[in-house]
This record gives C-alpha cells, structure tokens and sequence, in this order.
C-alpha cells in the first residue's frame, strides 16, 4: 500500500517534468538531471582530474616529491651552473639540459596522467553468466569455494588464469589487480609511488622513457656540476667553487635511477614485467622447461614490441556519459522493485505501434557503436550503471511513450548513483 | 523531450522495422550469452569461435564463425606489429605525442571498422534473428556479448506486462 502511494507520487512527478516548465519543486530534480560522467561513478580507487582527463593513484605525495626534486634540481642547475658553462665551454650545454628536462616532464606526466590498462569490472549479466559456469563446472554446492582458476596453454605453457573477486573477471594472462588503486590492470608491472600511478600496458612505455632521460638528465647535470666546480676551483680555489655552485644532485640518486633503467631494460629485452620477474614466472629455476611464452624469440623483436607497438585505447571511457540504457536479465529472485512497477504501468498508457518503434530505435541505439558518441542517445529505459548496481533486471522491454521516456530514466538513475556512491564511500571508509 | 531520433540507415531499417512488427509487440530480452576470449595464442584479443548451443537454434553455425573470425582478424590487424605500427611509434615518440592531437591511432582506426562491421552484421544477419551483438568494447574487451530476444507471440503482451505489475501489486 504505501508502495502504491509513492509509485503514483513518482508518475505525476514524471509527467510534470515532461510537460511544464520549471517549478520551484522540481528544481533540486532539474539539477541532478545534468549527465554525469563514467569516471564519476567508477568503482576503483583512481582519483579523476580535469573531468576525467587525467586518472591518477589515491596517494599523489610521492609524486608532487618526484615534481619538486626534478623541478628544483634542473632549476638550480640551470641558475647556478649554466651561466658559467655556457659561457666557459659552449652554449650547447643548456640547450642540451633544457631539451632532456622537458623530455623528463613530458614522459612523467604521461605516466602519470594516462590510464594504464584498467580493465572494467564485469558488469552484472557477465558475472551471473561466469558463476553460472564455474557451478557446472564444479558440479558441487559444497560450502567451501573452490579456489577459481583457469588453466590455458600458451605457446607451449601452461598459465594459471585467475578470477578477479573484485573486479568478477577471470584476469587475462599478466594482468594483475593493483591493491592500492583497486583494479585490475593489463600487463601489470608495478605500482610506482613516485610516479603516482599504475605501471601498465598503456603507459610502460613512457615510464620507461621517464627513467632513461631521468637518468641521462641527472648523470648530465651531476657531471656539468662536477666540472663547474673543478673550473671554478682552478680560479678561485675549492671551497670557493663549492660556495659558488650549490652541488645538488646526490650521488646515490643518480646510481638508483641509473640501476632501475637497466632493470628495465632487462625486462623490456625479455618481455617480462617486474611482477613476472619477481615472482620468478619464468625463471629457469622453476623448471627445466620453464620458459617465457611471450617472448618473441630476439632482443630487438622485443624491445621494439614493448616500444613501438600499437598503443591500444582505453577500456574504461572515462569521459563518456552514463547511459542508463543496459538491459538486465530478470534475476532468478524477487528483485522485482518499484521501478519495474511504474514502468510496466506506463507502458500500458502507450500505443502497440510505438512500443514497436521505441525497440528498433533501441536496438538501433543499442548497435550504435561507443566510439560514435556524438550520434548516441540516452536510450532511457532501465537504469543500470555500468559498474553494476545492485538494480534488478526487468523482464521486458516494454517502453513507456516518447513524452515520459525522458522523465523516467533519470529519478532511478540518481537513485543507483546514489547507490553507487554510497557503496563507494563505505568501500573509502573501510580501507 | 524526444530524445529518439533514427540514425539513417537507408532501407535496412524498413527491413528490420518491418520485422519487428511483425511480431506484433515489443520483443523481450530473454538471454545473454558471452562469448569468452581466447588466450591460446598469448594476450593479442582473439575470441573463441566455439558455437554456443544456445543459439542453435536461432542462426546457423557457419555465418556466427564467420563473424567472430571477422572480427578476430580485425583485432589482429589492430594488434599486428610490423613495419607500420613501428613508424607510427617512432614519429609519435619523436613529436612527443602531439601528433595524436590530429590524427587516430591505427588501433582506433580499426575500432571505428569493427564497430562499423559489427552494426553492419547486426542489420544484415543478426536483428532479423532475434539477436543483438554488443561491441566487445563496450565490455572492455572481454567477451562478445549476444542478447537473444524472444518473440513471445501476438497475444502475449499484455499478460506480459500485466505479470510484471501484478507481482508488485501485492
């Protein structure tokens, strides 16, 4: 009964934003309307800058410490020491140091602004289809879980799929789930600290590039510095040069960076990630017939792949607009809500024809493509985000009219939103 | 406030239209298959192009493997590392990535083909089946996603949608 009330509440609520112009009721409703954007309601731990245009880690200190050291080394070698080079040795000094310092940047920031190759949560009908799968397979409803891998054969190997609790996805082979971003990412390497991001797929190669011209920059500087000092000293005696030339660069900075580039590029020549290395996947000690199945037989096939190859888009489309359009399956249970009501209800109020006519316009909305966003309409039908909230599916398709399609979507869609972000604030908290 | 306007398709909309409305009321989505990827040759995308025994019913064998290997081999092409997608590493790394500002990448080049092909596929084969395939894309690149719509006959809907609104009528 009181389910009643509020369902007949909601249906003049609807028609009214449909029809009329703004009411001062309706104006917290005409607010929240506004299209919101996919990283908004993302499931992970990345935070989201510039409206989705950068995606960083949760914890950005150590990469503003990266920025700092970076910025104040090359600026104080730029002050102190370039003006004597240039002058003593020859102007290409500076001009060499600023090209490498604006490399170093433009890599780190690529690094750390680009997706690295999060793979979306499964979305609800794929989880249902996968737990389907792994009951038939079992064969048991034994009380204990058993543990869910895959095992598939790769040039020759055999690698151990394993399913993703959190993200509900069996990982494709070298994927990992990053704990600290909490997703699962493609060719998993690390998560760098100093960088503020994932390492994977999509950005190894900047990283790597990051840490070569890292490298180059600070051997460069350590070694103009050293020679600015022994000039100066020749003049002016050495307490004097040291005065003169604040020696900034530590040497053992300069050894780690130096170090981790050529880790990295053993690993590039051999196609592993660190994860892989560390865990020793491939090492010979684990067998005798252990060996890399991705490896491409030769160093520079190798290298080339790792650094040239094609630069695969992002999965997650972080700018995109939630489309409340996914058409859920029922659920085997009772999930049937009020929204199920009122929509089968205003369907009775529309004509056969244009049920019939807003299903081809949905399946032609459905067949268009995502990357042809500026064709696509929000097909409001069902509300379901795409990270799965918890809604129940519907059983038709069964449209309400053109005029109260729009009004429909949207009360629901706030409402898993809200869900959403409820959940995600409680998942924040508990961590 | 209508916010459905038809992509123009030229006459396969008729076609499809007229299919539909023959059935006399909305179809319902009655299933989801998936069809999972296939890593037996390492993490290039491929799909597997087993025959799900759901759809036996519905479309023949031979034009579903026809399109998953279609589609399988757009992916490879996408992936395909060879002379082209070198130089296309080498001047990006040598424009610092700018040159992305104003010209696609060849994987997205042949995304846009694979989303052309699959709306294609679903115009042509599919829709008129009862069937929908979503762009694997969409599902980031994890399965083919294949609705199956049931036909529930012409004097279904109302008890359809009546059942719905009952059991909520409680």
């Amino acid at each position: 009964m009181h389910l009643g009330v509020s369902e007949s509440m909601r249906e003049c609520e609807y028609s009214q934003i449909s029809t009329r112009s703004s009411t001062p009721m309706e104006t917290p409703y005409k607010k929240r309307t506004s299209r919101k954007r996919k990283w908004e309601s993302f499931p992970g731990r990345s935070k989201f800058y510039c409206d989705g245009r950068i995606m960083m880690a949760r914890q950005t200190g150590v990469f503003c410490l990266t920025l700092v050291l970076i910025l104040v080394t090359s600026g104080l070698f730029f002050t102190f020491d370039c003006p004597f080079l240039a002058l003593q040795l020859t102007t290409a000094i500076p001009v060499i140091g600023g090209v490498l310092f604006l490399f170093v940047l433009g890599t780190l920031l690529r690094t750390s602004f680009s997706d690295p190759g999060v793979l979306p949560r499964a979305t609800p009908d794929e989880a249902a289809d996968l737990e389907r799968q792994i009951d038939v397979a079992n064969g048991s409803t034994g009380y204990r879980p058993p543990p869910r891998t895959k095992e598939v054969v790769i040039n020759g190997q055999t690698v151990k799929l394993k399913y993703c609790f959190t993200c509900k996805i069996f990982r494709p082979p070298r994927a990992s789930h990053c704990s600290l971003c909490d997703n699962c990412v493609e060719r998993f390497d690390h998560h760098c600290p100093w960088v503020g991001n994932c390492v994977g797929r999509r950005n190894y190669r900047f990283f790597y590039m990051f840490i070569l011209s890292l490298s180059f920059l600070t051997i460069f500087i350590f070694a103009f510095v050293i020679t600015h000092i022994i000039l100066r000293s020749h003049r002016n005696g050495f307490l004097n040069a040291l005065k003169d030339s604040p020696v900034v660069v530590c040497f053992f900075s300069v050894w780690s960076i130096v170090g981790l580039s050529g880790f990295h590029t053993y690993l590039i020549s051999s196609n592993q990630t660190t994860n892989e290395d560390i865990k020793g996947s491939w090492s010979s000690k684990r067998g005798k017939d252990n060996y890399n199945p991705y490896s491409h037989g030769n160093i520079f096939t190798n290298c080339c792949s790792a650094l040239c190859g094609p630069l695969p888009p992002s999965l997650i489309d972080r700018r995109g607009f939630i489309q409340s359009d996914t058409l859920q399956l029922a659920p085997p249970t009772n999930g049937i809500t009020m929204y199920g009501a009122t929509q089968s209800q205003q369907s009775h109020m529309c004509d056969q024809d244009q049920c019939i006519q807003s299903t081809k316009f949905v399946l032609q909305a459905a067949t268009t493509p995502l990357l042809q966003q500026q064709t696509s309409e929000p097909v409001i039908l069902t509300t379901s985000p795409e990270n799965g909230g918890s809604l129940p599916g519907r059983t038709s398709l069964t449209l309400a009219g053109p005029c109260t399609s729009l009004p429909l979507g949207h009360p629901a869609s706030q409402d898993s939103l809200h869900e959403d972000s409820v959940r995600g604030l409680v998942k924040l908290s508990s961590v | 406030m209508q916010g459905f306007v038809p992509t123009a398709t030229d006459g396969n909309m008729a076609t499809e239209f007229h299919n539909l409305q023959e059935l006399r009321h909305s179809a319902s989505l009655a299933n989801k298959i998936f069809i999972q990827r296939d890593y037996s040759e390492g993490t290039t995308c491929k799909f597997q192009t087993k025959f799900p025994s759901e759809l036996e019913s519905r479309i023949e064998w031979t034009l579903f493997e026809d399109t998953v290997k279609t589609l399988n081999n757009y992916y490879a092409e996408a992936e395909k590392i060879g002379g082209q997608s070198y130089l296309e590493g080498c001047l990006a790394c040598a424009t610092a990535y700018l040159i992305f500002l104003c010209m696609e990448t060849r994987y997205e080049k042949v995304l846009k083909k694979i989303a052309k092909y699959i709306q294609e596929q679903n115009e042509k084969i599919y829709a008129p089946r009862g069937l929908l395939i979503t762009d694997p894309i969409e599902r980031g690149m994890r399965v083919i996603e294949i609705c199956i719509y049931e036909d529930r006959g012409s004097s279904g809907s109302s008890s359809g949608s009546s059942s719905v609104s009952g059991s909520t009528a409680r």
